[in-house]
């Protein structure tokens, strides 16, 4: 089961959901932290980090000994990666796509790869949670990569939480793509619920069963519920507006820790979505 | 000509209500709305499309059936997996390398140019705006953000305006990236918890290595005074001015309900003093007036 958190809005609460509903289903649960951008997971769960692997790209690095300058390279990259000046190469690495076109029409094999830094993964647990995320570098530009190295971590015998970044273009399709349930997170108020109908038809276009949930539901207005209802989106959960629950999130702490009652509305949660996927297949 | 970017690092801190109330406050600028992928500020603003104009991205491969004989050469050399069973392109898959069009012997690939989003070009009540829509799924955002900061500043030119307020996107990726460079300041809307924090940092750390000059104010702050505290702490450790605090207000939910900014919707409330006192002194601070 894989299960990815998002929400086109940010600040909703898709970690909030992430990080409780791991620790109300307690084991067999991965967490995969695929905001890479702002991964934020580890401050509510403070898992031990076991391992740290830095993720690369492949970029070209040109040998000019054996350079004609033939521009065959500079004509295959759509990224304006390489120009050639004179008899001088230049290459751009940040631009690169990491495609290899450059390479493979090179005669003169003068073309090899060399990495670079996307960011690193980190690896970890609490307990009987498994935990992975990935750390984009400050400065790169292109998170889908390393969301793609994040998601693969993901098991076929345990339950994947996603927590996907915000927003409906590359890096979030990356992060829902081939996931089996889509949670949406969002919030009651014109913003929330014009973003979240741009999530929904990105969720739409991958075919992913989806559901609401609704963060702070007692502020703002009623128009998410009743697109809601209007769009058959159920509303697997409603998150009232609680200070207790925005003052121990300021300070890290999970809600299933402060208010242990929650644990079970976490839990029915989870049993939905099961029954949803169940009743798709 | 000068431009003040809005910027979080983390979601949702509030940097598109404080954009708006700013507009009201600066009088005369051009807005421009550099979310274009979960873009909210037109919410608040209610812009008058004047014009309308495709955005169009990369290339995308399309094989052509009847040329293709299914040679498998484009799914060897293609690195993401975008040819599929068929000889199919999945369209999301596909980067826009163009590397299977140049290298297919039959000729098979066309490469058209994808539209993948509009921009426009608005009246508002608080003057000009520019602004865009990404498509859903789609790519490119930050070539997307590079053209409505550019436009913005055309318009900005031809009608003899100094200010370019700009509401930028979450995260520290592509299309922050393509927001903050060239930007004569940043202000940082963060909130008094670990993750705003944490993300602070980051968006941060990555102005300054753009040098770009950031202000930063912590919003929703009696959530948390300690880690307002800290927050401010340290900013002024990596020496960016500290704005001051808004409290949590549930009056920022209110006047956008009702398509308004905090100082139209409630000019003499208390949270309009305090952003009014934190618009003056961005307005008068060194970053933004530094001669030319």
């Amino acid at each position: 089961m894989i299960i990815s958190i998002a929400s086109g809005k940010g600040g909703t609460g898709k970690t909030t959901v992430a990080t409780n509903l791991a620790l109300s289903l307690e084991s067999g649960v991965q967490l995969l932290d695929c905001d890479v951008e702002e991964p934020n997971c580890h401050l509510f769960l403070n898992p031990l980090i076991e391992e740290t692997v830095t993720v690369f790209t492949p970029v070209p690095e040109i040998d000019e000994d054996k350079c004609t300058f033939c521009r065959k390279c500079v004509d295959i990259c759509r990224f304006k990666v390489i120009a050639i000046v004179g008899e001088t190469v230049l290459t751009f690495p940040e631009l690169c796509h990491s495609c290899g076109g450059c390479m493979l029409v090179c005669p003169e094999d003068a073309i090899t790869e060399t990495g670079r830094e996307l960011g690193v993964i980190e690896k970890g647990s609490l307990n009987n949670i498994d935990f992975v995320h990935g750390r984009l570098r400050i400065g790169e530009a292109m998170s889908p990569p390393l969301i793609k190295k994040v998601r693969s971590f993901a098991r076929s015998d345990k339950i994947n939480i996603i927590d996907a970044p915000p927003g409906t273009s590359c890096p979030v399709i990356a992060a829902m793509k081939n996931t089996d349930f889509v949670l949406l997170v969002t919030e009651p108020t014109p913003f929330g619920l014009h973003d979240l109908k741009l999530a929904v038809e990105a969720v739409k276009i991958l075919g992913i069963p989806h559901g609401l949930v609704i963060n702070c539901s007692d502020i703002g207005d009623s128009r998410v519920q009743e697109y809601a209802g209007q769009e058959n989106l159920p509303i697997l959960m409603e998150i009232p507006f609680d200070r207790r629950i925005a003052e121990a999130y300021s300070r890290g702490r999970p809600i299933v820790e402060e208010m242990p009652e929650w644990k079970e509305k976490f839990l029915k949660l989870y049993s939905q979505v099961e029954k949803l996927v169940e009743q798709r297949k | 000509m000068r431009e003040l970017v809005v910027l979080s690092g983390k979601g949702g801190t509030g940097k598109t209500s404080l954009t708006s109330a700013f507009a009201s406050l600066s009088k005369n600028s051009v807005l421009c709305d550099a979310d274009v992928d979960a873009s909210d500020l037109h919410l608040l603003m209610a812009p008058d499309i004047k014009q309308r104009t495709d955005f169009k991205g990369g290339g995308i491969a399309v094989i052509n059936p009847d040329q293709c004989t299914g040679c498998g050469l484009c799914m060897e050399v293609c690195r993401f997996d975008a040819v599929k069973e068929g000889f199919k392109v999945d369209e999301i898959e596909c980067e826009g390398c163009g590397v299977c069009v140049d290298l297919c012997p039959e000729r098979a690939i066309d490469f058209p140019i994808k539209t993948c989003g509009e921009w426009y070009i608005s009246e508002t009540r608080f003057g000009p705006m520019v602004h865009a829509r990404l498509g859903i799924a789609e790519e490119n955002s930050g070539k997307l953000v590079v053209l409505v900061r550019q436009e913005a500043k055309k318009l900005a030119e031809s009608k003899n305006i100094d200010l370019i307020l700009t509401d930028g996107p979450p995260g520290i990726g592509c299309p922050v990236i393509a927001s903050l460079g060239g930007a004569t300041a940043l202000i940082i809307v963060t909130e008094p918890t670990v993750s705003g924090l944490h993300d602070m940092e980051r968006v941060t750390q990555l102005a300054t290595n753009f040098k770009v000059p950031c202000m930063v104010c912590v919003n929703k702050a009696d959530l948390n005074p300690e880690q307002a505290e800290a927050i401010e702490k340290l900013a002024r450790k990596k020496n960016l001015s500290v704005l001051g605090r808004i409290p949590f207000d549930p009056v920022f939910t209110e006047s956008m309900i009702q398509g308004k900014n905090i100082i139209e919707y409630k000019n003499d409330s208390k949270i309009s003093l305090i952003v009014r006192e934190i618009w003056n002194q961005i307005i008068t601070s060194p970053a933004m007036n530094k001669k030319e």
